[in-house]
Formats: structure tokens, C-alpha cells, sequence
């Protein structure tokens, strides 16, 4: 009896579920190995993961904080990715649409809020657009891979911020720490009750449905598809594809870094080094995992906001936060490698003949 | 500037880009039989982790550097399951891989962060050589793994070049349904030439903790992992050209660091971007030109499948 593998028409969207589920629980029992191979229990690490991110009012208020800029980086790659454009600079985008709201408050402090929030957003989402639609107009005129632009340009992005906050941004007030000068009040996002969740997370709501209609129902959403799926195809049907690409490209940097502007106006309230601890990173799996779906990545951003959340909760235990990157990456092995499961149909050599769907 | 001066940076330069020389070959051996592998920095990561890790413990730094080529293989053989057999989307395994690699990285090396190595790789200036005016204080004046990585590059480009297997090895990424055709297995090779690429990251990651830093310190790559792959495009996957390409990259990273001793007074924000803006310049610089697009290997990126000859 011989098994073999055949690529599969139709992918069952049962399995598109149940598949990504399997990989994440086989993810933790592997990286459970380095847990024991250290002298870890791991049943131990994961409880005080879970129960740090799940267990108290606070953790379930930081594990929602932490899904916002994660959900909205998530959607926002998702676009590109839709596209078979690997935009993995959501961080830097992230990073320059926290600079340019920033620049906002800091120009016109006395705007009421009415003005300053939009105003703060527009700019927000046009600085991290323009510095996605960099690469994408390098990828458009000269081929060069985004994969590597976006990926230089969030070095450059982070140094930028930097560059400010330890110099022309650096609060006068601030005993000469590199933090900018704290936002006005009508520069915050109103939050709900005494915790820190902020408005930010109608906002991801609101995004994601927008973001469904545009993948399920429009025309250029469907346009994008298949300029990922057969780019020679999209050619033939007139399709411009450089234009897409552009397009794209500024559409998914705006929306990280419209993320950057809730960030820096929801929760930190300044703009300061290490305003990100790699979210744009984390959208890369949090996209793929939710399979590009506006509604599965928010699921699967609040899942790893909990491991991001329970990942700094250990470290009290004395178990390094790079703990929760290391999941996370695994994660991310066995979803991709369980993909054959999805993509490819196991068959049964000398059973040829018998049915499958 | 004085003569003395330019030998300095030059030196400097071949120090500097001798990690970047390490993962470009090995991500150049990789694609060149058509595999794509983007956790170069990962791999890197770790390798420097493990290198140092081990280095530490044993007090040999060389047992460190054979803990790096192992670590830097056994993730790339993730990679070479996930994309060769189980044909995954290469483009997410090797994020997956820099992701994991970070994160392990990280993981293993909290205990070692800040700690002293205490006989790390040091100068061993070749006799003889290290006497010629400028070229000898340039080229021979450096630890033993420099003098390995101009071992290593001229064995490869005789083993792409010159040898049968070379020839396979360069047919595996532009036709391998060709190299099928006449007996040779495809997928084992490319496992063999994917786990050689991951080995040597973890080489040019052990060169930084043991050589030129040489300390541990989290994500203390900055990215160089994604510059050796930038790197091979600019090299069109020639290995003399990646030598080149490493030492002007090398080059780069000392001039931040020059600039700052000639009393230039800018940020050193935005010193620090000089690579990553070169980076992208350079790409540009081979792609404006068509024999950027021409020299990638027809096949790189896409998993082979005996039953779509």
C-alpha cells in the first residue's frame, strides 16, 4: 500500500479550521520539549501563561489592549498578503504612523479633540501608507523583493523615532529622558471605565467588517485575489498589476500605521522608544494563521495578545518573555507545515478507485 | 585621511563583513538549488546563542563553533521538511524560522546575556603574509575564522563552478525535473544543500559572538541575517560577487563607527541606518540592470513536484 500526495482543487473548509486549531496545540507540546530540556515543568510555564493573560481583571484588560495593535497590523498585512505581496514591514509602518501622529500634538497642542483625534489618524495612517508605498514603488518599478525593503525600512523606521525622541522631540520638561512631551488630553483615546482598554478596539471592529466586504463582496477585492493566485492570469484579463501593487502596499502600511496612532494615543500617551514589541511581527503569523480572514484574525490576535500578555507574566518566574516569540514561531512551523493537509489530499495508492471529496 | 587611517577601515571591513560573508554563501548554496530561506536571521541568532552558550561551558571557543554549524543545520532542516517534503509555502516557513529562531534565541541566552567569554577567537596574524605593505594588515591580520571564510569561498565557487555536482547543484534551481531526468534525487539534495546554507548562518552567527562582538546579546544580529539575503541578489548568486558584496557591506557598518572617530557629529540614529539604506540601494543598483532579473534561478521558491514534470 503505497500513500500518496495529491494537490487538492477545493480545500475543505472544515479542515481550514480544524487544521490551524491542531497546529497550535501541537506547537505547544513541541515547544514544551525546550521547556523540559531546560528543567521546566511545562505544565507550570503554560498556567502561568494563561492564567497571568485570562486569570485577573487586569490581565484580561492587558490581553485586550495588546489585541488591538496586533488585530490591526493583522488586517493590514492580510491585504498585502491576499496579494502574494510580502509586506512583513507592518513594524516600521507601525513606527511612522506613531511619528506622524505624534507630530500632530506636538505642532498644534491646542486643537480640541474633535479635530485632533481625525487629524491625528489621518496622519497616522498616511505616514505608515507612504512608508509602505516606498517599497511597494520600488517592487513596482524595479522588482526589488519587498520582503527585503520592508524588512530594511523597519530598522529605518524605529531608528527615526529614536532619532527624535533622543533629539528634536525630546520633552524640555522630561529630565532629559527620550521621551517626547506627553499629548494634550484631546490627543487620548477615550478609554472604558478605569481600565486601559481604548477606543481602539471599536475601531478594529469596525475595520475588520469593512475589510470582509471589501475581500468577499467587492470587485476589487476579488481583483487583488487573483493577482495573488495567477498574477499571469490577472495580466491577460488587463488587470494593471503595478498599480495594484501601489495601491496595496499604501493601503496595508496605513492601516499599521493607523495602528501606530492608536497606540501612541491610547495607551503610552507619548511617543518613547519600544512603543512596539514587535506587533508588526506578530500580524505576520496572526494573518496567516487566521487565514487572511478580517474575522479569524481578530480571534487569533487575541490568542497571541495571551501568549504576549502571559509571556511578560512569567517573567516573574524567572522564565525570559522570549518565551512567548518562541511559541509563536512554532506556531507558525506546524500552521504552515499542516498546510499540505489542507492544500494536499492524502491518497491511498491501490485504492485509486474509491470515492473522495 | 592617512594611509594607516584607510588600512584601519579596510580591515575593519573584511571583520565586519565576515559574518555577512558565512550566511550570504550559505543562503546562496541554498537558493541556488532552489530553495528560498528566509530565517537566515534566525538561524544566525541561534547560532551565536549556541556558539557562545557553548564556548562558555566547555571554554573552547572552536566546540562553540561546532555547536553553531549544528544548531544553524538542525533549523534548517525544519525549513528543508517543511518546504521539501511537505511542501509548504517557502516565504512563511523561513519567517516562521526567524520568528522561532528569535524567540529560542532568546529563551537559551537570558542567562548568558552580559556575561564575559573568556578566550574568544583573537588576532593571529599569518606569518609572512601579514608583513606585505597594506594587503597583509588588511587580509592577514585577523582571528582564525576569517581566514576560514576565504577557504570556505574559494571552495565553493570551484565546487559550483568547476565540479559535476556543482553542475547539478545549479541545475537543481533552474531545472530540476533536468536533474531528475538523469538519476539524481532532487529532494535529497536539496535537503543536503539546505541544511549546509543553515549551517553556515549559524557560522556567521557564532563569528559574532565569539569574534567580533564577542558577547551575547538578545537579537544582537540587527538584522544582518535579512542583509545576507539581500546580499545573494546582489551578488547574482555569484560567490566571488558575495565576497565582494560582504566587504562593502562590512565597509558600511565600520563607516558608522569611522565617522564618528573623524568627529563627524550627526545622530547615531541615523549612522546606524547606513546598512539598511544601502541595503535597498544596492538591490536597486542590480535590478535597474536586467542582469539582476536574469541571474535568479528559474525554479528558486518553488517546491518540486515529481507528478508536474
Amino acid at each position: 500500500m503505497k500513500i500518496r500526495i495529491e494537490k487538492s482543487l477545493a480545500p475543505k473548509r472544515s479542515s481550514q479550521i480544524i487544521v490551524p486549531i491542531l497546529a497550535t496545540v501541537l506547537s505547544l507540546f513541541f515547544c514544551a520539549l525546550f521547556f523540559v530540556a531546560t528543567g521546566r515543568d511545562p505544565l507550570d510555564v503554560y498556567s502561568a501563561m494563561f492564567g497571568g493573560a485570562l486569570g485577573s481583571g487586569y490581565g484580561v484588560s492587558e490581553t485586550l489592549v495588546k489585541t488591538i495593535p496586533l488585530a490591526l497590523c493583522g488586517l493590514g498585512v492580510a491585504i498585502a498578503f491576499r496579494m502574494q505581496l510580502w509586506n512583513i514591514g507592518a513594524e516600521g509602518q507601525f513606527y511612522m504612523g506613531a511619528v506622524a501622529a505624534t507630530w500632530v500634538p506636538l505642532h498644534f497642542p491646542d486643537l480640541p479633540a474633535f479635530v485632533m483625534l481625525p487629524a491625528m489618524m489621518v496622519a497616522g495612517a498616511i505616514g505608515g501608507g507612504l512608508w509602505g508605498l516606498l517599497a511597494g514603488w520600488l517592487k513596482a518599478k524595479w522588482l526589488v523583493s519587498e520582503l527585503i525593503s520592508t524588512l530594511m525600512m523597519n530598522y529605518i523606521a524605529i531608528l527615526w523615532a529614536n532619532y527624535l525622541v533622543y533629539g528634536a522631540w525630546k520633552d524640555p520638561n522630561g529630565h532629559n529622558f527620550p521621551l517626547s512631551a506627553p499629548f494634550p488630553k484631546a490627543a487620548l483615546l477615550p478609554t472604558f471605565g478605569d481600565t486601559r482598554v481604548h477606543f481602539g478596539i471599536v475601531f478594529v471592529v469596525i475595520l475588520a467588517v469593512i475589510l470582509y466586504f471589501i475581500f468577499k463582496k467587492s470587485k476589487w477585492g476579488y481583483k487583488t485575489m487573483v493577482i495573488g493566485s495567477n498574477a499571469t492570469a490577472a495580466r491577460y484579463i488587463g488587470i494593471d498589476i503595478k498599480k495594484q501593487i501601489l495601491l496595496v502596499m499604501f493601503i496595508s502600511g496605513a492601516i499599521a500605521g493607523f495602528a501606530g496612532m492608536v497606540e501612541v494615543s491610547g495607551i503610552v500617551g507619548k511617543l518613547q522608544p519600544g512603543i512596539s514589541p514587535g506587533y508588526g511581527y506578530t500580524a505576520i503569523i496572526v494573518a496567516w494563521l487566521g487565514r487572511l480572514h478580517p474575522a479569524a484574525i481578530i480571534v487569533v490576535a487575541f490568542l497571541f495578545a495571551i501568549i504576549q500578555v502571559g509571556g511578560f507574566m512569567i517573567q516573574t518566574m524567572g522564565i525570559p518573555s522570549a518565551t512567548a516569540t518562541m511559541l509563536q514561531g512554532a506556531i507558525l512551523f506546524f500552521v504552515v507545515g499542516s498546510e499540505i493537509l489542507t492544500n494536499y489530499e492524502l491518497k491511498i495508492a491501490d485504492k485509486e478507485e474509491t470515492k473522495h471529496e | 585621511m592617512n594611509e594607516s587611517l584607510i588600512v584601519s577601515i579596510l580591515a575593519a571591513s573584511v571583520v565586519a563583513g565576515t559574518p555577512l560573508l558565512f550566511a550570504s554563501l550559505g543562503e546562496l548554496i541554498t537558493e541556488r538549488a532552489g530553495i528560498t530561506n528566509l530565517g537566515v536571521d534566525g538561524m544566525m541568532l541561534v547560532g551565536a546563542e549556541t556558539g557562545f552558550m557553548t564556548a562558555v561551558i566547555t571554554g573552547s571557543p572552536w566546540l562553540g563553533v561546532l555547536a553553531a554549524l549544528v544548531a544553524g543545520a538542525i533549523l534548517a532542516l525544519i525549513h528543508a521538511v517543511l518546504c521539501i517534503t511537505l511542501k509548504a509555502n517557502q516565504v512563511v516557513s523561513g519567517l516562521a524560522l526567524t520568528i522561532f529562531g528569535t524567540g529560542l534565541s532568546g529563551y537559551l541566552g537570558k542567562a548568558y546575556v552580559g556575561m564575559r567569554l573568556d578566550n574568544p577567537f583573537v588576532k593571529m596574524p599569518v606569518p609572512g603574509l601579514s608583513e606585505i605593505p597594506i594587503l597583509g594588515p588588511v587580509l592577514f591580520n585577523h582571528d582564525p575564522l576569517v581566514y576560514i571564510s576565504y577557504v570556505l569561498i574559494i571552495v565553493a565557487a570551484l565546487y559550483i563552478y568547476k565540479t559535476r555536482a556543482g553542475l547539478f547543484l545549479r541545475a537543481l534551481g533552474e531545472n530540476p525535473a533536468a536533474v531528475d531526468a538523469v538519476g539524481v534525487n532532487v529532494f535529497t539534495r536539496r535537503y543536503l544543500y539546505t541544511i549546509i546554507g543553515g549551517a553556515l548562518a549559524g557560522l556567521g552567527g557564532a563569528y559574532l559572538s565569539l569574534a567580533y562582538a564577542p558577547c551575547w546579546l538578545e537579537n544582537m544580529t540587527a538584522g544582518r541575517g535579512w542583509i545576507a539575503v539581500a546580499l545573494v541578489v546582489f551578488a547574482l548568486w555569484d560567490p566571488w560577487r558575495a565576497l565582494v558584496g560582504s566587504y562593502l557591506f562590512g565597509g558600511v557598518d565600520a563607516l558608522g563607527f569611522n565617522l564618528q572617530v573623524l568627529g563627524v557629529s550627526t545622530s547615531i540614529f541615523l549612522l546606524n541606518m547606513l546598512p539598511y539604506i544601502f541595503t535597498i540601494l544596492a538591490l536597486v543598483l542590480v535590478l535597474i540592470k536586467k542582469e539582476g532579473r536574469l541571474a535568479s534561478p528559474q525554479a528558486l521558491g518553488l517546491p518540486y513536484d515529481r507528478e508536474e514534470r
